[in-house]
């Protein structure tokens, strides 16, 4: 089956162990996660609508990687993107008033959940097709190369874009083009209602990679350390020039697809084995073993995000609709003459 | 032989240009058939023959003017025959002898017999209005296609015109009345050329033909390159409209002058109360249907007929230094027309009209008059004539005879106004009838006489 | 696998490749350039004026171009400017995009449009909405050019007409450039436009040759223009099919028909100005376009004609469409499917009467 070795995180690693480092990744997963369960009462409330896809239980992945990069670097992401725009430094409120179909959101509320966009923050979206990210990433890569600019496109899709022609397409165009495109592919082992082994034949998605000559990981996805280094390696390795690299987050949603699924396709014993090994849950136990950790800072991290959500609620409820007269405005851009 | 004349449709009249002929040689024809539209520059009136038998050669064409008199055709006397033998499929020619080659006429002399019965003016009509009288089913006797069996297909195929938008618009402009416009279009859509042809024909001014599709002046329309299949623009069709005008106004002048020439008028008026005939009306016509219902004029026109019965001095022609009284009182209305011009065609037998009757026909008259579609016999058999501008405001009117006429009747506004009468004062319809008369033919004591009469009649509304 | 170049031997000769200009080259200095030409000397301009163009398609580096259209220009410009790229449309439309977001001006090259579906996604769903789904952030000023048309005897997935579909599609601008000279200018004026821009070129225009002024240069992507001007019906068409539109008022003009051929240049979005102010002098129109008929370019300008210039109207608006079949192989079969000048000429009597 796994033929690939998996990464696994040095202690000694001087960037990663620091205790106070450490406290700030847990800190940043609290967020996304209390950020997502937030979500799930608004959506039930209807003021989130149309598609909803969490994040729950995958927060490492986003955490991780997202620290591995610079403000220099894009991101390409996925329609279960919160964690990684958050991560990101999207701020919140923005992220929540895009929800709320606010103009103050930050695509104006025209995009929503699947379609978040902050060119400061060089985070390209937000895309609805899977596996149609790539192709964008691999340009903005390309473009960068003929540039000669260092940076690193970050590209995240899921095991389900595997699937898709797209993907190899990209694979292969990246590595033949020597292109500085980071993939990131976050395997949770569905691809909607569709588990990997009933959807490709070959299940080690890093060795997959491997058949495009690109350097490529299977990391633990549930282990924030693992990813940041495991991350920062390859973002490095990508940054001076040593061409496409893949990364295989193997890691795990405990909700459903979308807040549509009735999730009947999966195992309830298997969701509970995996929540076991829930990322917030084994860090926040590892740093309070190592003393790193005390139940007052967690209360302080709770209470502060507490509030910063219901900041974000309160403006995204306050702040005005686009207007309807506008509804045509940005399909073209104004003309020149 | 008999020959079919130019006629004389008015006093005024000298010549008269043909317009069209309703008929093709070989046809029969009988006795008061419409045979051809001729225009006397002040309407285009439909001409009746006076012979029966089978059409001859043509010797005048369309377009062509004529003094009155100017042989047209030639007619082959025959016996006064009833209409065609119903449905037979005997050549149309049993009866006479082949005709001679026409002039330039239509194609073969002896057309396919004819399937439905039907006289040539009345085929001529559903050519015109694209009835296919071959579908129709005579009403008429021995199943003969009547005149309003083809109105009425006209009819059922009108109450869906189909026009094409521009056309429309284009009638609208040109004053085209789209029902009388046949289309050459799919399932006979009305085109723009068709109506532009329509208009053309209309105002055609005399001894021109008027210009059909063929012809395309190179005048060019604003703003595009030239190009030699211009179409010949609104410009053209109104200057045809005004020169038409002209001819008309020539027309009137003259007439107007020679009857102020020879004719020595006297003028008399008087005042008529109308209050009885005005309440009588109000009664009446609040059980009528708005459509029946009566108007002042139709009164006032049965009093001057009956009137012109009782004063026969007032009913007649000066010709030749005498005074020549008619057998019927037919009765001229003058009525004027949209390009300011005017007719004063004749209600037959006025006098023995009912009201109702004398309605419809005045009616009918004054749309026949407005669209050209008058007959001979109206133009030149009126009597006396009666000219009313009372709904143009004006309270007295003092006209000018048509000559070979004596008289002519006046009306004006039906007026209230203070009245004493019976040592009481109070307020009462009114209205001013004036006589202009022929002292030739008549003093004005007669006169006087004529305007009592009137005034008499009219206090009797329910013998009139 | 994709077309071999339309360079080789077409069959006989093919239907609307004659040049509709006739003046003497030598009084205005103007030499006669084909259309491959004329969209070649664009590109290279394009590639010389401004360091951030590059193009990228399939065979368009050693092989030349399918066309030949990109001939000598990896010579030129070498292999980073020139990419070929395997046989990967979605990647390479969507690797356009990225770059085009990220600062760069690609030219795509799709070979043809029927492969284009191949990149569908990535054209409606990434190009076409960008714009309008980041609330104005993100424009994608991409250009991709494709081959599009029938008549040359390729079969039906190799002879679509699709420039009706991708006009139906907001976010995108569409030309079809039919003349050498906007073979010439179109491009450049493209690459300015911030949204992306897809350009049509019919195969059978890339043989077409006339003269181009030698300082002939960018020319608008906003307006119809009137290659013909008349006064008893509006002929209206784009791209491949103008020269045949021409073909049939030439014919018309000898029955007396002065027909005005409107070509559209810009499918989406269509110059309805111009299109309405010819069917209101001329009164009569008829539209023809090499998609199929039901629910294409032809029914939209259609629809706008009766909409905007109803009360104009004399006929009917007729359309000569191609008909509702894939494109068969044999000639006579394909010949009838098409539009051509004896059918675009009848319509047009039809719609004169």
């Amino acid at each position: 089956m796994s033929g690939t070795r998996q990464h696994r995180a040095k202690p000694q690693d001087p960037a990663v162990a620091e205790a106070a480092h450490r406290r700030e990744l847990l800190r940043e997963m609290l967020r996304i996660r209390r950020f997502e369960e937030r979500c799930v009462e608004l959506y039930s409330a209807a003021k989130i609508r149309g598609f909803l896809h969490l994040y729950i239980g995958e927060e490492a992945v986003a955490v991780g990687t997202c620290r591995a990069l610079t403000p220099d670097d894009s991101i390409v992401a996925t329609y279960r993107e919160h964690g990684h725009a958050l991560a990101r430094g999207v701020g919140m409120d923005s992220l929540m008033a895009e929800m709320y179909a606010k103009v103050t959101g930050c695509s104006r509320g025209r995009g929503g959940s699947m379609h978040i966009f902050d060119t400061e923050r060089r985070f390209y979206g937000g895309n609805a097709i899977v596996g149609g990210g790539l192709p964008l990433a691999v340009g903005m890569a390309l473009a960068d190369k003929m540039r000669g600019i260092d940076r690193v496109t970050a590209c995240f899709f899921g095991d389900g874009a595997v699937a898709e022609g797209e993907f190899h397409e990209c694979m292969n165009l990246a590595a033949l083009w020597d292109l500085p495109i980071l993939f990131c592919c976050e395997n949770n082992r569905y691809a909607m209602g569709t588990a990997l082994e009933r959807a490709q034949v070959e299940t080690d998605l890093a060795a997959r990679a491997g058949s495009y000559h690109m350097v490529s990981w299977a990391v633990d996805g549930m282990d924030v350390i693992a990813v940041e280094q495991a991350a920062r390696r390859a973002a490095e390795a990508v940054r001076v020039g040593g061409g496409p690299h893949f990364l295989e987050l193997r890691t795990y949603r405990f909700r459903a697809h979308s807040m549509y699924d009735p999730d009947r396709y999966r195992d309830k014993a298997e969701i509970e084995r995996w929540k076991e090994r829930d990322p917030i849950v084994t860090l926040t136990a590892q740093l309070k073993q190592d003393g790193d950790l005390t139940d007052h800072d967690l209360e302080v991290f709770e209470k502060e995000i507490t509030a910063e959500i219901a900041h974000a609620i309160d403006t995204a409820d306050a702040a005005d609709t686009e207007p309807v007269e506008d509804l045509t405005k940005f399909v073209y851009s104004p003309r020149q003459t | 032989m008999a020959e079919f004349l130019m006629p004389s449709l008015g006093a005024d009249m000298d010549s008269g240009t043909l317009l069209e002929w309703l008929i093709k040689p070989g046809d029969e024809v009988h006795k008061g058939d419409i045979v051809a539209v001729v225009d006397t520059a002040k309407a285009a009136v439909e001409v009746e023959c006076f012979e029966s038998g089978v059409f001859g050669s043509i010797l005048v064409e369309p377009g062509t003017t004529v003094p009155v008199g100017t042989p047209l055709a030639v007619i082959t006397p025959g016996p006064a025959a009833a209409p065609e033998a119903p449905a037979m499929p005997a050549p149309a020619l049993a009866a006479g002898p082949p005709p001679p080659a026409p002039a330039a006429g239509p194609p073969a002399p002896s057309p396919a017999p004819p399937k439905v019965p039907a006289t040539p003016p009345i085929r001529h009509l559903a050519r015109q209005l694209g009835v296919d009288i071959s579908k129709l089913h005579g009403t008429g006797p021995d199943g003969t296609v009547t005149h309003a069996d083809v109105e009425a297909a006209a009819a059922a195929m009108r109450r869906r015109p189909r026009v094409s938008p521009f056309a429309r618009r284009l009638a609208a402009e040109l004053g085209v009345d789209l029902t009388a416009v046949s289309g050459t279009g799919t399932d006979g859509a009305v085109r723009a050329d068709d109506v532009r042809r329509a208009a053309a024909t209309a105002k055609a001014p005399p001894a021109e033909v008027a210009p059909g599709p063929a012809e395309r002046p190179a005048a060019p329309p604003a703003a595009v390159i030239p190009q030699p299949s211009v179409r010949p623009e609104a410009g053209a069709e109104a200057d045809q409209a005004a020169e038409r005008q002209a001819a008309m106004r020539r027309a009137i002048g003259n007439l107007m002058a020679r009857s102020k020439r020879e004719i020595p008028h006297y003028y008399l008026s008087t005042t008529i109360d109308l209050e009885t005939i005005t309440q009588w009306l109000r009664r009446r016509n609040r059980e009528l249907p708005v459509p029946s219902r009566i108007v002042p004029a139709a009164l006032l026109l049965k009093a001057a007929a009956l009137a012109a019965r009782e004063v026969p001095q007032m009913n007649g022609f000066w010709l030749d230094d005498h005074f020549v009284p008619a057998g019927h009182v037919h009765l001229g209305v003058a009525i004027s027309l949209r390009d300011a011009g005017m007719v004063a065609p004749a209600i037959h037998e006025a006098d023995t009209l009912t009201i109702a009757d004398l309605m419809a026909r005045l009616r009918d008259l004054v749309t026949r008059a407005r669209t050209g579609r008058l007959r001979g016999s109206e133009m030149t058999d009126p009597t006396i004539t009666v000219t009313n501008l009372g709904d143009r405001g004006v309270e007295t009117v003092f006209g000018v005879i048509y000559p070979p006429q004596v008289a002519l009747a006046g009306f004006g506004k039906v007026t209230s106004a203070p009245y004493a009468g019976d040592g009481l004062l109070g307020v009462r319809s009114q209205v001013t009838a004036t006589l202009a008369a022929d002292h030739r033919a008549s003093d004005g004591y007669t006169g006087a006489r004529y305007l009592e009469a009137i005034s008499r009649l009219l206090q009797k509304p329910e013998e009139l | 696998m994709n077309a071999s170049t339309a360079t080789s031997g077409t069959r006989k000769t093919v239907q609307g490749t004659r040049s509709h200009q006739a003046h003497d080259s030598a009084d205005t200095g103007a030499k006669p350039v084909s259309y491959r030409e004329a969209m070649r000397a664009a590109l290279r301009e394009a590639l010389i004026k401004d360091d951030r163009v590059f193009i990228m398609g399939e065979d368009i580096g050693r092989y030349g171009g399918c066309y030949a259209v990109t001939l000598g220009l990896l010579e030129e410009f070498g292999p980073e400017r020139i990419r070929d790229t395997p046989l990967s449309e979605s990647a390479f439309v969507g690797t356009g995009i990225g770059a085009a977001l990220a600062g760069m001006r690609p030219i795509v090259e799709i070979m043809t449009v029927n492969f284009s579906l191949l990149a569908l996604d990535q054209i409606m769903n990434n190009a076409a909405t960008m714009l309008h789904m980041s609330g104005g952030q993100l424009n994608v000023p991409l250009v991709i050019r494709m081959t599009t048309g029938a008549g040359r005897q390729v079969a039906a997935q190799h002879s679509h007409s699709l420039e009706g579909w991708y006009a139906h599609i907001p976010g995108l601008r569409i030309v079809a450039p039919a003349t050498i000279e906007d073979a010439r200018g179109m491009l450049w004026t493209a690459l300015q436009d911030p949204d992306p821009v897809l350009i049509f070129e019919h195969a059978l225009l890339y043989n077409a040759s006339g003269p181009l002024s030698p300082d002939a240069g960018p020319v608008d992507i906003d307006t119809a223009a009137i290659r013909r001007p008349g006064t008893d019906v509006s002929l209206i068409t784009y791209g491949g099919t103008l020269p045949k539109t021409l073909a049939a008022a030439d014919e018309l003009a000898a029955d007396g028909i002065a027909a005005e051929v409107v070509d559209l240049r810009t499918l989406r979005p269509l110059d309805d100005a111009t299109i309405l102010a010819s069917v209101r002098r001329t009164h009569r129109a008829v539209i023809v376009d090499e998609g199929w008929r039901s629910g294409s370019l032809s029914a939209e300008v259609s629809a706008r004609i009766t909409e905007q210039a109803f009360y104009d109207l004399d006929a009917p608006v007729e359309r000569v469409c191609t008909a509702e079949v894939p494109i068969p192989y044999a000639w006579q079969l394909e010949e009838a499917a098409l539009p051509q000048p004896a059918t675009i000429a009848a319509a047009a009597r039809k719609a004169v009467g």
